[in-house]
């Protein structure tokens, strides 16, 4: 019968899985609008994004297999870890809300991750580095749409101006922990496998900024930052995602899908 | 697909067309295998029975959308759900496809999703039933989809040409849906015992529900003689769903799944599968608005638009600023 | 409430050289997010390197009550198509 797996997290196994974590859990979310959202044109972009992400981390999931040596899948990784074996940042878990929140998460993270997979694409691991250049033009993408939806939002009348102001307030103290390293990366960026993810921050702040002014909204300044996905202290809401996404698995152990 | 703005809507010039001699040469016309396009003139009834056909056909896309979209967060491993998702956004393109398709014949798509919001419009009676199982995912796509094909490659050639064209692009695109189903079902057919029940679970709940997703029988349908006769409809809805049966009978059988039908037999000498009574009250009702699922399908469309109108506002409003800033400067 | 959006037509100019292709429209309050849908919605399946995206009530179309006035004149016009011209069959191809 099969159960939740320990994972062998060597530094690099742990690096990709993170990143993995990340995609697939912010894809999972996007996920959730399909057929839901406010126009059937914003359907088509939600899910459009969601599959780009739930791509990047089957690669990556699958890498990490290899990187563990221990012959594990895509799907073991995704369906039989827990919630305190998930290494996602506390941002991409967050729940939906309303669109303005669903929409500046993405913003946040897509700004973020476009710069990060593009610096990736130097990477000396050459799968990693594969993995970064397919993402990167990937979260391009993401940034341009999500921009201009906040442009919109921001600008647009009294009640989304409201609504996304509001969703930038509760979101941004999520920010911090995107840039957050430990001792096991830090190794990795000496070997010049990962990158120096506090270069990426003023960029970051820099291009969010530039988006938020247009969109009249004022950027919030970096107070306290909640941090903790990385090592697997989550909000309360990923169980909940977790518990619907490997749902069937765990209903019929052992079964082949 | 083609200006709204360039058609009027049915206006005062059109009963015209409903004179013997100008109705005879729309006849030649189709008779010819021409296509007829949004500006040509056209009988108010053939434009009438247009909007109707390919706005219903639009709203099942959207709401088809519902029942499938329950699994998409619980698809149980990460292959199959990016396909599914790929699948009802599919979907969701498809309604796109159509509603311009529909627009074309000049009413708006605000005003004919108005017309599905409020119940007045119909949509595809099968997607009122609930989808409890996995497999249930398996049995649309193979079922569901397999019936919808039937229906659809013959509309590739159908008189309207935007609606023939948005069905070409629908069926080249869908060609991918049924497989994606059959192999879930096939996969499940080849798993446990758990599995195996879930499938034939699916294939009892599903069966016959998609025998009638072809419509009333031939005797009993009233729009099909004047829909032939502009080669609107290609088949009758008796002819489709016999072909349906046939096609899908061998394909059950393959997967060691009983269909729920003590009746059904094959014909030697008709070379055709025969199959026992439908239960034509059921399918009255769930037309009705009495299925399972009907009320849950209505809600969740008025809930994503009533929920999506301050973003829309929005947009219209940056859309208006712009514009008289750019005025202004 | 005032949903009403503007009307677009997609162009798309697909992989094999051929010009912008006439593929459908769609609804959106301005040309940028027009240009996002289109590619949403018409370009999954890498149909294309290349959009436009035209406001609707942008385009002059001809009356199909004109159609013979507009086209069939040319059909008598066979002296511009080579086929019309005679070439020794000996001289070959031309």
């Amino acid at each position: 019968m099969a159960k939740t797996i320990r994972v062998n997290e060597t530094p690099l196994v742990l690096y990709t899985l993170r990143r993995a974590d990340d995609a697939l859990i912010l894809g999972h979310r996007l996920s959730e609008w399909c057929g839901h959202a406010p126009m059937m044109e914003e359907d088509m972009a939600l899910a459009n994004m969601a599959l780009d992400l739930i791509g990047q981390a089957r690669s990556l999931y699958t890498y990490a297999g290899e990187a563990e040596g221990g012959g594990r899948t895509e799907d073991d990784f995704a369906y039989w870890r827990d919630e305190r074996g998930y290494r996602n940042v506390l941002l991409v878990e967050q729940q939906n809300g309303d669109f303005a929140r669903t929409i500046l998460r993405q913003f946040l993270y897509a700004h973020f991750a476009d710069l990060y997979w593009r610096a990736m694409m130097a990477s000396k691991d050459a799968t990693l580095a594969a993995i970064a250049a397919k993402s990167e033009k990937e979260m391009a993408y993401h940034v341009r749409h999500a921009g201009e939806w906040v442009i919109r939002l921001g600008d647009g009348t009294a009640e989304s101006h409201a609504r996304i102001a509001a969703a930038l307030e509760d979101l941004w103290p999520y920010t911090g922990e995107l840039f957050e390293m430990d001792a096991s990366e830090k190794a990795l960026v000496d070997a010049g496998i990962a990158v120096d993810l506090s270069a990426l921050r003023e960029r970051w702040r820099a291009n969010v900024k530039a988006v938020l002014d247009e969109a009249t909204l004022t950027t919030p300044a970096d107070g306290w930052m909640q941090k903790g996905g990385r090592t697997g202290i989550h909000s309360e809401h990923l169980g909940h995602l977790l518990a619907e996404l490997q749902h069937v698995q765990h209903t019929i152990p052992g079964a082949v899908w | 697909m083609y200006t709204q703005a360039l058609n009027a809507k049915p206006d005062a010039g059109e009963p015209q067309l409903e004179d013997a001699a100008l109705l005879e040469a729309f006849q030649a016309r189709i008779d010819a295998e021409d296509r007829i396009e949004p500006n040509d003139r056209m009988p108010a009834a053939y434009r009438k029975t247009l909007t109707r056909q390919i706005s219903q056909h639009a709203h099942s896309e959207i709401v088809g959308m519902l029942p499938e979209g329950n699994w998409i967060t619980r698809a149980p491993s990460l292959r199959r759900k990016a396909a599914l998702l790929a699948k009802v956004q599919d979907e969701c393109g498809h309604g796109l496809y159509l509603y311009a398709a529909a627009e074309t014949l000049g009413t708006s798509r605000e005003e004919l999703v108005d017309q599905l919001l409020t119940g007045k419009a119909k949509y595809s009676s099968i997607f009122n039933y609930p989808t409890l199982t996995w497999a249930d995912i398996g049995a649309i796509g193979w079922l569901v989809d397999g019936a919808a094909i039937m229906n659809q490659i013959p509309l590739c050639r159908c008189s309207y040409g935007p609606y023939a064209r948005a069905m070409i692009r629908v069926c080249k695109e869908e060609s991918f849906h049924q497989r994606q189903g059959y192999e879930i079902m096939v996969t499940l057919s080849k798993g446990n015992e758990a599995q195996r029940e879930m499938a034939q679970d699916a294939l009892n709940r599903w069966w016959w529900p998609c025998l009638m997703m072809f419509g009333p029988p031939d005797a009993a349908s009233q729009h099909s003689d004047q829909s032939t006769k502009w080669k609107i409809k290609r088949f009758s809805n008796d002819e489709l769903r016999q072909k349906f049966v046939d096609a899908t009978v061998p394909q059950a059988h393959y997967l060691g799944l009983t269909l729920p039908d003590p009746d059904l037999k094959f014909n030697e000498q008709t070379g055709h599968w025969e199959y026992g009574a439908i239960d034509w009250d059921e399918f009255k009702q769930v037309i009705a608005g009495n299925g399972p699922c009907n009320r849950d399908r209505l809600a969740a469309r008025n809930k994503a638009h009533a929920e999506g109108a301050w973003v829309r506002e929005a947009a219209l409003a940056y859309a208006e600023k712009r514009h008289a800033r750019k005025a202004a400067a | 409430m005032k949903d009403v959006f503007p009307l677009w037509e997609v162009f798309i100019r697909s992989r094999n050289g051929l010009a912008h292709k006439h593929v459908g429209s769609l609804h959106a309050t301005d040309a940028t997010l027009a240009l996002q849908a289109a590619r949403d919605i018409y370009t999954r399946r890498g149909e294309g390197l290349s959009i436009w995206v035209v406001p609707s009530n942008a385009i002059t179309a001809s009356d199909p009550a004109d159609k013979e006035m507009m086209f069939e004149p040319t059909a008598s016009k066979i002296y511009r198509h080579p086929t019309f011209y005679d070439v020794p069959e000996e001289v070959g191809h031309m």
